[in-house]
């Protein structure tokens, strides 16, 4: 009766009824505005009724005239992400590293200063880098891609809170110094230890980063560069349909790569894990 | 880091003690204390803490729900991306989401008047307002209380509840007595991401109200942007200023909170 109960390898999951439930009420409510989305693509304006004559608007004349600037807009955004992935994770991942395992007394300062631009809203920050941005542009040139420093720090709470819920979960401390016994150096032990164990943390991490840096609107729109949600607020304002037809492209083409770079990190392990894998001695 | 955070910080709140002559002054500072910057304060805060309640408890449960899913499979992964759309890509497009939604013509609306003759803006359309906030604003406060909490509830470790069920424990005190404990920082840390969320929180208002200004980071806008309040030019910064002390209140709480939390861990 209070035997323990395993599914999937954890404990005490709910059963399949009560995450049917839980799953189900929440996927249905969360559904409706995507639905009422695509309901409000398909009307037929003041005639009423339905049928498909936007999206194939859109299909045959392609994003030409007003609308190529969302392709240059997305090409933007889609560069800044990538930037501002790479920025962080090799600037955040090594030095946590150290910090959790050489110097655990500046864990707290570490905390408090990845923490910190969550205190200091995009909105209050964007007041501030006027100025900056203003030396900035004449060093660098007023680029988009000047923005992935920018992004960098806001992306950096999110970044280390994923990354430090996977490092509280697993020891690192003794995975290095078990590896380091048996001969790696600090390389790797970075590379073929601890990443592999961090990869959900990490993954996660980059997941948010991405997903923040191809929806940032603020710092954007005040500074007066185009990205993606700049360019669609653009549109929206003479052509609502089309805003909403290229939102739920864009929305959608997002789940798909987000969903690609959370299989990215999934193939690179055992079909079945347990929850706190072993490092073993297998080729990476 | 130095560059791209601090010196701008200082900067916005420098500029609210800044005259119009350039020279120290407490005047822009004291416009805070404006019934309408109060106003907008209180709405900001109000709405923060009732989304990330909201948000934070339907988000734990769906974590909870998706504690059994394999953490490779495809619900996992589908739900996981989902919510990094909806948590942090959303913004400017939810806005549009819930104009089609619950707009004066949106769907939910039109069905509810033609169906079941409830006009949900009996009262006058508030989607534009205070109140048209909360929904989307829960809407993507829900994800992105299940992107940060569920790596803490996925890293509960078997062996705990394998001790509590040899000491003779039910599935209820290992809930109470083992998990409940292990997760609460993480869960109040996550809980204040979600307020420090909402109250930053600016494309989705900025889309959806084009006009007034009912949350802080709206006032921001028009303060920065505005030519008619002649005279009042580091007005932006005074609240940016008040925004941070808001913020700061909020982190100190945190992490006397964490400290305190922190006692059971490990």
């Amino acid at each position: 009766m209070s035997g323990l109960r395993y599914q999937g390898g954890v404990a005490h999951a709910p059963g399949r009824l009560v995450r049917g439930v839980i799953l189900g009420l929440v996927g249905a409510i969360f559904a409706v505005p995507i639905i009422a989305m695509i309901e409000f693509t398909l009307r037929r304006g003041l005639v009423g009724g339905y049928d498909l004559h936007r999206w194939t608007d859109l299909a045959q004349g392609g994003l030409t005239g007003e609308y190529s600037q969302v392709l240059v807009a997305l090409g933007n955004s889609v560069g800044l992400a990538i930037g501002t992935v790479a920025i962080v994770l090799l600037l955040l991942v090594p030095t946590m590293l150290l910090v959790h395992i050489r110097f655990p007394g500046l864990r707290r300062v570490l905390e408090i200063v990845c923490i910190l631009p969550i205190s200091i809203p995009a909105i209050v920050l964007v007041v501030g880098l006027a100025p900056v941005y203003s030396v900035v542009a004449r060093l660098l040139g007023s680029g988009v891609w000047t923005l992935a420093f920018a992004y960098g720090i806001t992306v950096l709470p999110f970044a280390y809170r994923a990354i430090q819920a996977n490092l509280d979960g697993v020891d690192v401390r003794t995975l290095s110094e078990a590896a380091r016994t048996l001969g790696a150096g600090w390389g790797s032990v970075l590379v073929r230890v601890l990443v592999p164990n961090l990869r959900r943390g990490i993954f996660a991490g980059a997941f948010i980063a991405v997903a923040v840096v191809l929806g940032e609107f603020t710092i954007a729109s005040l500074l007066n560069r185009t990205n993606l949600q700049t360019a669609l607020v653009v549109v929206s304002k003479n052509d609502p349909y089309t805003a909403v037809i290229l939102s739920l492209v864009a929305l959608f083409v997002a789940f798909l790569l987000l969903l690609a770079i959370g299989r990215l990190g999934a193939t690179r392990t055992p079909a079945r894990t347990p929850a706190l894998p072993t490092p073993t001695g297998a080729p990476s | 880091m130095l560059l791209f955070l601090a010196l701008p910080t200082l900067i916005a709140v420098g500029t609210g003690f800044i005259g119009n002559d350039g020279g120290f002054t407490l005047d822009t500072v004291a416009a805070l204390a404006d019934p309408v910057v109060l106003d907008a304060f209180g709405s900001s805060i109000w709405l923060s803490a009732l989304t990330a309640v909201v948000g934070s408890v339907v988000g734990a449960l769906v974590c909870y729900a998706l504690l059994g899913a394999h953490p490779e499979g495809a619900l996992r992964s589908s739900i996981d991306s989902i919510s990094g759309v909806l948590a942090q890509f959303g913004g400017v497009m939810l806005a549009f989401a819930f104009v089609a939604t619950i707009g004066i013509q949106g769907m939910v609306t039109v069905v509810l008047r033609d169906t079941f003759g409830v006009d949900i803006f009996a009262e006058g359309v508030w989607l534009y307002e205070l109140p048209g906030l909360v929904l989307p604003y829960i809407y993507f406060q829900v994800p992105l209380m299940i992107i940060t909490f569920m790596p803490a509830l996925a890293s509960l470790k078997p062996t705990w509840a394998e001790a509590n069920a040899t000491l003779g424990g039910s599935a209820r005190t290992y809930w109470l007595r083992i998990a409940l404990p292990v997760l609460a920082p993480s869960f109040l840390g996550s809980l204040l991401l979600l307020f420090a969320n909402a109250f930053s929180s600016y494309a989705t208002a900025a889309a959806l109200t084009s006009q007034g200004a009912q949350i802080v980071p709206l006032q921001i806008r028009s303060a920065l942007t505005s030519e008619t309040m002649l005279g009042r030019e580091n007005l932006a910064g005074a609240l940016a200023l008040g925004m941070i002390v808001v913020m700061a209140i909020v982190m100190v709480g945190y992490s006397a909170l964490q400290s305190r939390a922190a006692r059971w861990q490990r």
